[in-house]
């Protein structure tokens, strides 16, 4: 609490910073819900009065989101996807995690900085690597044994590994920080009253992990639901919901239905980015 | 001596999920990128190694100019984030009282959560030409017709700024909270004033968290792919949308991968230099926050 005991004008002038850059910062999110409850046919001024047509109306012109199918079809691929690749990276997360914090074997530390690099390639390479691997690979099937290999060709599956590819590194970091702090004379106290070690890991060391697991598993959710530039590379016929938006914003343009879904989002990343903050906030963040 | 098999079976088994993942998802598909940007086409269906892609990248002026202008414009967006962002981050951990801090950091928290999609949608709304601000503008008497603020750099640097200063904030923020408040104090008894504190002390302490927010700044914006063509226009000429024009529209995977190396190696090296030039590793920074 510095420079609190006087205010000065410095003061009074740095919250007026503060308060403009939480503006700034609100602004386009407002501007991105409000136009949802516009009753105009386009998400711009002037306000032609308050409905609610954009969410559930059920005819064009004004269609809303509940009954677009496309969009409610990318939504789902995007839950698919997400729901993949939150409990894929949250697994391997886990083992990486006890993998640094306990496991002891040559060049841990180069290795560690190995773990780290994926969150430092940009996604588009990520895309493209993978996309070149798996075409490569599937063509190599095909042309020696005559083995089409659909999986490997852009869609979910590769969309999965390409997120997967570096939300394990997010999910690993949160996790291994969580267990750094874990203190081992509670294992030893559990094994010296006799438990084996498998029952120490599911009643002592687990559980102790899950508020990292069931946060970390929440962020890659919320990454893997929006990711973007990763996903336009892998991505086949079923496309997710921003690939979606996406392909509607530049082919038709804007429609307010497209506020409509963002408000729908932000509800509902707020509210899963809150539930991860409070499960994470017993002792230790981070 | 079976303690000690169980011991190394564990550590085989720990290991064998880290391997597979870094193995095929990260070091093979990037080794094969780079044997495919080797790869020149020189008849249908005929190919030879050599550096054709490469060369056809240096002959042609728009497409080094667009990784130059890709470079230096996420450089000036990390700049500008680390100036805008430092001051919010050091209000949430050491001006702020305790509630309003940890308002201030939810606030913060929850706009990352919001995909670069809508959050570029809300900057379209607010800047077009029947945009919120133009009209608001006219209806204030500010301005006659309407403005398009939409498809120029300053827009898309502006929209960058936006979409990365979070990822500066969240690190300075966790770096600035372990911070011991009595060594600004002692700063300032010894005789120092603001400028030689924050120079001298704050600074110097904050300096992990500044080169990792900077180094994640950089590269999300480097790498961007929807920002610069939704605020930019057709012609914003950012790299990821050269990339996506050799594979996708035009299917030249190899010249594409080619690209993709040299965005790779680019952004590499101005994060290598970065490291070398603060002092700082990899390990301390990122893997940290």
């Amino acid at each position: 609490m510095l420079l609190q005991s006087n205010p000065s004008p410095f003061l009074w002038g740095y919250r007026i910073y503060v308060a403009a850059f939480f503006i700034f910062l609100a602004a386009p999110l407002i501007a991105a819900g409000a136009f949802a409850f516009n009753d105009s046919l386009f998400p711009a001024l002037p306000w032609q009065g308050f409905t609610l047509d954009w969410f559930f109306n059920d005819t064009e012109p004004k269609l809303g989101m509940f009954h677009d199918r496309r969009l409610l079809r990318g939504m789902y691929y995007s839950f698919l996807i997400a729901c993949f690749v939150a409990s894929l990276s949250v697994l391997v997360g886990t083992t990486n995690a006890f993998l640094f914090v306990r496991g002891d074997f040559p060049g841990k530390n180069a290795l560690y900085i190995v773990m780290v690099i994926p969150l430092v390639i940009p996604g588009v390479i990520l895309g493209i690597s993978i996309l070149v691997m798996a075409s490569d690979t599937a063509n190599y099937f095909e042309n020696s044994f005559d083995l089409e290999l659909e999986f490997l060709r852009p869609g979910i599956f590769l969309v999965v590994l390409g997120q997967f590819s570096f939300i394990t590194t997010i999910t690993s970091l949160v996790i291994t920080a969580r267990l750094k702090k874990f203190d081992d004379s509670m294992e030893e106290a559990a094994l010296n009253l006799g438990a084996s070690r498998a029952r120490v890991l599911r009643t002592i060391t687990l559980p102790f992990l899950r508020p990292a697991m069931i946060a970390s598993g929440i962020v890659a959710f919320l990454v893997s639901f929006e990711n973007f530039n990763t996903t336009l590379f892998l991505v086949g016929s079923e496309a997710p919901l921003t690939i979606t938006m996406y392909d509607r914003m530049a082919k038709v343009g804007s429609t307010p239905v497209l506020n409509a879904v963002s408000f729908f989002l932000m509800v509902g990343s707020g509210l899963l980015a809150l539930v991860s903050i409070f499960i994470q906030r017993d002792k230790s963040v981070r | 001596m079976q303690q000690k098999d169980i011991k190394r079976l564990t550590l085989l088994l720990l290991f064998a999920p880290f391997a597979l993942w870094i193995l095929l998802l990260i070091l093979l598909p990037h080794i094969g990128m780079v044997i495919l940007s080797l790869r020149e086409k020189v008849a249908p269906r005929v190919y030879e190694f050599g550096f054709g892609n490469y060369i056809d990248f240096a002959m042609e002026p728009i497409y080094w100019n667009t990784l130059l202008r890709t470079g230096s414009m996420a450089l000036l967006v990390t700049a500008l984030a680390l100036l805008i962002g430092f001051p919010i981050a050091y209000y949430i951990a050491k001006v702020a009282g305790f509630r309003t801090r940890g308002a201030l950091f939810l606030l913060c928290l929850i706009p990352l959560w919001v995909s670069d999609l809508i959050r570029a949608f809300g900057w379209i709304l607010l800047l077009r030409e029947t945009g919120v601000i133009s009209t608001f503008l006219q209806w204030s008497g500010a301005i006659d017709g309407p403005i398009e603020f939409l498809y120029n750099d300053a827009t898309v640097v502006v929209g960058l700024v936006y979409t990365v200063i979070l990822f500066m904030i969240v690190p300075l923020v966790s770096t600035l909270d372990g911070m011991d408040n009595s060594m600004i104090e002692a700063g300032y008894n010894l005789g120092g004033n603001g400028f030689t504190v924050l120079r001298r002390i704050i600074v110097p302490y904050a300096m992990p968290g500044i080169v990792s927010g900077c180094i994640v700044v950089f590269m999300l914006t480097a790498g961007s792919y929807l920002t610069p063509i939704l605020l930019g226009g057709k012609n914003s000429s950012w790299f990821t949308e050269q990339i996506y024009d050799q594979f996708i529209t035009r299917f030249n995977w190899e010249s594409g991968a080619a690209f993709g190396f040299l965005l790779l190696a680019f952004t590499s090296l101005v994060i290598w230099l970065g490291l070398k030039l603060s002092g700082q590793t990899l390990a301390n920074t990122v893997a940290k926050s």
